[in-house]
């Protein structure tokens, strides 16, 4: 975009971060009483609240039960006031379809899924404010929500995006940095393991810078998980000093 | 007067008494580089190595690691009582759901038809299933089995289980539960309360003695006296607060906290302050009894 200096003379980026810097994430997990597991995030302005139900037996149509493994279903919406502009759909349009399938995919990837034959796991995403990294924010905020079920996982799964600026590449970025044309890599990692378990990127990056701006996102991520990682130990263990249990 | 309370209110003072537990994990955390450890539930082994996969605390016993998270679905133990919702019949079968990770399944074989235990099941029973159990109709009942997939088969056959009439259900979570001998209770102050282990507390007015023994297919449709009702509401909101501050469930627990309850009127007790002053009133009470 001509005109907006994405990344200023003195290495500062539009909302004031260094390229490396992430944005604010606060979370909380289990914000609602009735759901197996939830949580909500922010990150920046982008706000996301997620739950989880399940396992349970298979509701609707039987034909997508599996024999060895857990069903994972996801929905992803983004609220019809999450936007700049009001959504008539909030679910259902190619853009969430796509995202509900990135989700799944993601999570197959990182849920024990041969524990619970027959049964199914339901993610529901909820994407309340938008602010660029919409994905990266579902998918820190659905980790969350599935260890506050007790659904078992590999590890953790974290996600980041990252963009290359005037030679720099600049992590997680926001709406104005996405919306900028430039190129936007989306990666979703194991932090422990070091696996990447997704990866995408939209508009036209050089081979050569790839590597660089893969690094820094793959790196955010471990950011990311520093802080996730830290909120469920908070939040285990103010919840087991008051179950009073012996340790 | 209307109440109306801000949310996010409460979660502030909770923060204080936080402090990290030593052998806390979080999934993907390595627990031991031994080999020589057995691979119990909430753990995965790889690259040698017993990683968690669920958050929570890790508990030993001798050779065997697991982890056992905060929160999950209930898993159904042989001899657990529950408390369930008929969901279908089928063909010689019930299924129930039980907040378990499968749907619990009731044979018309393992339960006590309504003249007498020695009964032989004919195909004219096969036909009546639904006039003894339908859908919707909550049943109390015990884990005979668990398959290997998971789900549970159930059993009624002692008079004390079988359908339940009038009373509330409450659901709160399955790790609240204590395990005791007996899960039936008869409260002093006239009501009966079922703690299923599946997390579901069912509380009704107590029974005469003739009723109790029909396991509960001649359903009792009498209207319930006021003064029941209040015993009733009162003993829900009890346990709902001790459920918020997550306070082990038995008789004596939601004994004590009715009885600190009895100074405040049924609906106040939902209220957070009332609701703290209770617990904290009832936790000393408990503690120097030494459970």
């Amino acid at each position: 975009m001509a005109g907006v200096n994405l990344l200023s003379d003195q290495g500062y980026r539009i909302d004031g971060r260094k390229p490396n810097e992430l944005r604010r994430i606060q979370c909380k997990l289990g914000v609602f009483k009735q759901a197996d597991g939830s949580a909500y995030i922010e990150q920046g302005n982008t706000k996301v609240l997620a739950t989880v139900y399940g396992p349970h037996e298979i509701r609707g149509s039987r034909a997508k039960l599996l024999l060895d493994r857990v069903l994972v279903n996801c929905q992803y919406s983004m609220a019809t006031f999450s936007t700049g502009e009001r959504k008539r759909r909030p679910r259902g349009d190619r853009k969430s379809q796509e995202m509900t399938m990135h989700l799944k995919q993601t999570f197959d990837a990182a849920i024990m899924t041969n524990l619970y034959p027959r049964s199914q796991i339901d993610i529901f995403v909820e994407v309340l404010q938008s602010d660029g990294g919409n994905y990266c924010a579902s998918v820190n905020a659905a980790t969350l929500a599935l260890i506050d079920a007790g659904i078992p996982m590999k590890d953790f799964v974290c996600a980041c995006s990252a963009s290359f600026v005037n030679d720099n590449p600049i992590a997680d970025i926001n709406y104005l940095e996405e919306s900028s044309g430039g190129p936007e890599l989306i990666v979703a990692t194991l932090p422990k393991s070091d696996q990447i378990v997704f990866l995408e990127q939209n508009s036209r990056l050089h081979e050569d810078n790839l590597s660089k701006v893969i690094d820094l996102a793959v790196k955010s991520c471990k950011d990311v998980y520093t802080v996730l990682d830290q909120t469920v130990r908070d939040h285990v263990s103010e919840l087991s000093n008051s179950h009073g249990w012996d340790h | 007067m209307v109440d109306i309370r801000v949310v996010g209110a409460r979660d502030r003072q909770k923060q204080e008494f936080t402090e990290e537990i030593s052998n806390l994990v979080c999934p993907g955390d390595v627990i031991t580089t031994d080999t020589g450890f057995m691979r119990g539930h909430g753990t995965y082994m790889e690259d040698e190595k017993l990683h968690a996969s669920v958050a929570g605390v890790v508990e030993r016993v001798n050779k065997l690691i697991c982890v056992k998270p905060l929160k999950t679905r209930y898993n159904g133990e042989v001899g657990d009582v529950v408390i369930g919702r008929i969901i279908e019949v089928g063909q010689k079968r019930w299924k129930v759901d039980t907040r378990s990770k499968l749907d619990s399944i009731l044979m018309l074989s393992s339960v006590n038809l309504p003249g007498g235990e020695l009964r032989r099941r004919s195909e004219e029973d096969e036909k009546m299933m639904r006039n003894y159990l339908k859908e919707g109709d909550l049943i109390s009942a015990e884990v005979q089995s668990v398959f290997s997939d998971g789900a549970l088969s159930l059993h009624t056959r002692s008079l004390k289980y079988g359908k339940l009439a009038q009373g509330t259900i409450i659901q709160v979570s399955p790790s609240l539960i204590k395990r005791r001998k007996t899960h039936f209770h008869t409260l002093p102050c006239g009501a009966t309360i079922i703690l299923g282990n599946n997390g579901s507390v069912w509380i009704s007015a107590t029974m005469n003695e003739e009723t109790e023994q029909t396991g509960g297919y001649e359903q009792d449709l009498e209207p319930v006296s006021k003064g029941d009702r209040e015993v009733i509401a009162r003993l829900r909101n009890c346990v709902i607060a001790l459920s918020e501050h997550q306070m082990m469930l038995y008789d004596t627990s939601v004994l004590y906290s009715y009885e600190e309850s009895l100074r405040f009127n049924v609906k106040d007790i939902l209220k957070p302050e009332i609701m703290t002053e209770i617990i904290e009133n009832t936790q000393p009470r408990l503690e120097s009894l030494g459970t």
